[in-house]
């Protein structure tokens, strides 16, 4: 074991320090009697309770929910497809423009992307609401599930393919049967990753969004430009809370699924 | 007694399962395989030898239906394999990685192809066990493929491309990952198994040894040719090539100019020292360049002058591997050409005659070798 020096211990201080802060007075003011955000006048969950009977919030976190899980499902099978494409057709001309073409909305400013949408949507005679977001955030998040798809195809053994095609299935059962069980881990955790992107962006729904849709984010944003609620930070720190169970099922689940796999390992060197 | 050899490529009347011909496959500007003719019959164990790159997995995944001939048709039974995709030939293959599907039991992946048939349920049952018992993987049923060992990993592979009961079986280097002494049990096992079902395997491999062990022919292949195909042992008495003869097991080779006397020929091949006396079937022109390749077991080397030996030559011992069942020494020449000559150690320990360098005769007759054009 290596010493943990004083050093070591002020680095991870501070960096966690830097991190945390922030969020740590927000879910310590969730608990504020105070209207007064700022002024702490003892523990109470009142604030939890008002959420709760708030309409307003509770219809906007059902519009987020609604958007998320469509747009993410959307996201995930057209970024499936593609990520299979581009790794597995081989060089067929243009690949290299496809694939840049592909990852290119990963680094476009949130606002110009938000902005052509907002233009197509009224070009094309659209009326903004729920359906403009799913679209708008399904253009987004699909570029984010092929890569993280794409990656794990790269490793993935395409004799496992050829196997499958030599034993008799069409190229559809092939990724069916074969490809599409052994990928899912990675296709589900771009269907997360697309399910969180779609949760908190503020930029794009905004500028896709119509009055009659208001998501999560944008109600927070609006709310807090009428002053910091102590409802606001109840909210917020449920959120916190929401995506750390889930963070933290996700990693749990993957590390036994890790460890198994070892176990099972061990035993197979053992003689039978 | 009369004894059935099976050598079907001998009988004009039977007809091959398997041809080529003038296939050629271009990967870009890479000839893998250039213009090749070449029929293999049924119930043959086939096997395709060659360093890596010379076309050998080339041919097999032709085979297999993965790539197209540039040019030039493959037959399989009398049909043109140019339009039949992989799914619909009746040929099988065993993958070098065996790519089993990780997510599915032992049990499971051997009824995969079954069940892609649409066979009914029972007669899926009796075929899968059948193929565990042949196998000897019946007790592993239910295991997934990361739960078993390497060995065993190799007969599920084996079992799920035979459960098809497939005409033709490929083999793409199916003991690479095995090591020594569990390839040499499996070489034996996977011989067994094309006896008892008839299939005719075609194997590829790198591995000389496994070749000769198995096979029924063997293609030596070299840059996308075919240098000679026959029985392991007239590819090893009778290599039609240095190539070949050089590939396939030690060798020495020994090069000059051709003089033919009577039905002999002799190798000139340098100063001061006697000519080779070989026999050989093929004519040469007199100073036609001429190479007399001998096998280091055909070599005798004694301390004393042999006395009835058609070729003997006098060098001393450069080095001497022993290797337990048999000893080589290398002999330097006075012209620097090293020799090697192999004994067999039938005794315990016995007293080495011969030591480091010692001076030494060797000897072989004038059929121990053959005289090669190129």
């Amino acid at each position: 074991m290596r010493q943990f020096s004083w050093f070591n211990a002020t680095a991870l201080t501070l960096g966690f320090a830097f991190l945390y802060i922030p969020m740590i007075i927000l879910v310590i003011y969730s608990f504020n009697a105070s209207k007064l955000v700022t002024v702490w006048a003892g523990f109470s969950t009142q604030w939890y309770g008002e959420l709760l009977r708030n309409e307003e919030f509770l219809n906007a976190a059902w519009v987020t929910i609604k958007v998320a899980v469509t747009s993410s499902t959307i996201a995930t099978v057209l970024g499936t497809m593609a990520a299979y494409v581009l790794v597995r057709a081989g060089r067929f001309s243009g690949r290299t423009l496809f694939s840049g073409m592909i990852y290119a909305p990963l680094v476009m400013p949130e606002v110009i992307t938000g902005l052509s949408l907002l233009l197509l949507f009224i070009g094309i005679g659209l009326d903004r609401g729920v359906l403009t977001i799913v679209l708008a955030h399904t253009t987004f998040s699909m570029c984010y599930v092929s890569v993280v798809v794409s990656s794990r195809l790269v490793s993935f053994d395409q004799s496992l393919e050829e196997a499958a095609l030599d034993l008799g299935c069409s190229p559809f059962d092939a990724f069916r049967l074969v490809t599409l069980p052994i990928i899912a881990p990675a296709v589900i955790s771009g269907w997360l990753l697309a399910f969180t992107l779609s949760l908190d962006d503020l930029v794009i729904a905004s500028f896709t969004t119509g009055p009659s849709a208001t998501t999560l984010p944008i109600k927070i944003f609006s709310a807090v430009r009428l002053g910091v609620s102590p409802e606001i930070n109840a909210l917020s720190t449920i959120m916190i809370a929401i995506v750390t169970i889930g963070v933290i099922t996700a990693s749990l689940v993957t590390k036994q699924a890790a460890m198994r796999q070892a176990r099972d390992e061990r035993m197979a060197e053992r003689p039978a | 007694m009369t004894q059935h050899v099976f050598a079907p490529w001998n009988d004009p009347g039977e007809k091959p399962l398997i041809q080529f011909r003038n296939v050629t496959k271009r990967f870009g500007d890479f000839t893998a395989i250039d213009d090749l003719t070449q029929d293999i019959y049924e119930k043959e164990f086939f096997a395709l030898l060659g360093p890596s790159g010379c076309g050998k997995t080339t041919m097999m995944r032709m085979l297999a239906g993965f790539e197209r001939p540039s040019s030039g048709q493959i037959f399989i039974a009398g049909q043109d394999m140019a339009r039949i995709p992989p799914n619909k030939r009746a040929v099988n293959m065993m993958f070098q990685s065996y790519a089993l599907f990780p997510h599915l039991s032992v049990w499971d992946n051997i009824a995969f192809g079954l069940k892609r048939e649409g066979k009914d349920k029972d007669i899926i049952a009796a075929r899968v066990e059948e193929m565990l018992r042949l196998t000897r993987l019946t007790k592993f049923a239910k295991r997934k493929p990361h739960q078993i060992s390497g060995g065993q990993r190799q007969r599920v592979a084996l079992a799920r491309s035979l459960a098809k009961a497939p005409k033709l079986l490929l083999l793409d280097e199916p003991l690479g990952a095995l090591d020594k002494k569990l390839r040499q049990d499996t070489q034996f096992e996977l011989m067994d198994i094309q006896e008892k079902t008839g299939t005719t395997f075609v194997i590829v491999t790198h591995d000389q040894e496994e070749a000769m062990t198995v096979a029924s022919r063997v293609a030596v292949m070299d840059e996308g040719r075919i240098i000679q195909v026959a029985t392991p042992a007239q590819i090893y008495e009778a290599p039609n090539s240095v190539y070949v003869a050089d590939f396939i097991g030690d060798v020495n080779i020994i090069s000059g100019r051709a003089k033919p006397t009577g039905d002999k020929v002799v190798t000139q091949w340098a100063e001061g020292q006697p000519d080779i006396i070989g026999t050989t079937t093929t004519e040469f022109d007199p100073g036609q360049e001429i190479h007399f390749a001998i096998r280091p077991e055909k070599v005798a080397i004694s301390t004393e002058e042999p006395q009835d030996a058609a070729n003997k030559l006098q060098g001393k011992v450069l080095d001497i591997a022993y290797l337990g069942n048999i000893s080589t020494y290398h002999v330097e020449l006075p012209t620097g050409h090293v020799i090697k000559a192999q004994t067999a150690n039938t005794r315990r320990l016995s007293r080495r005659q011969i030591t480091w360098e010692d001076p030494v005769w060797i000897s072989f007759t004038d059929t121990a070798g053959v005289l090669l054009e190129r």
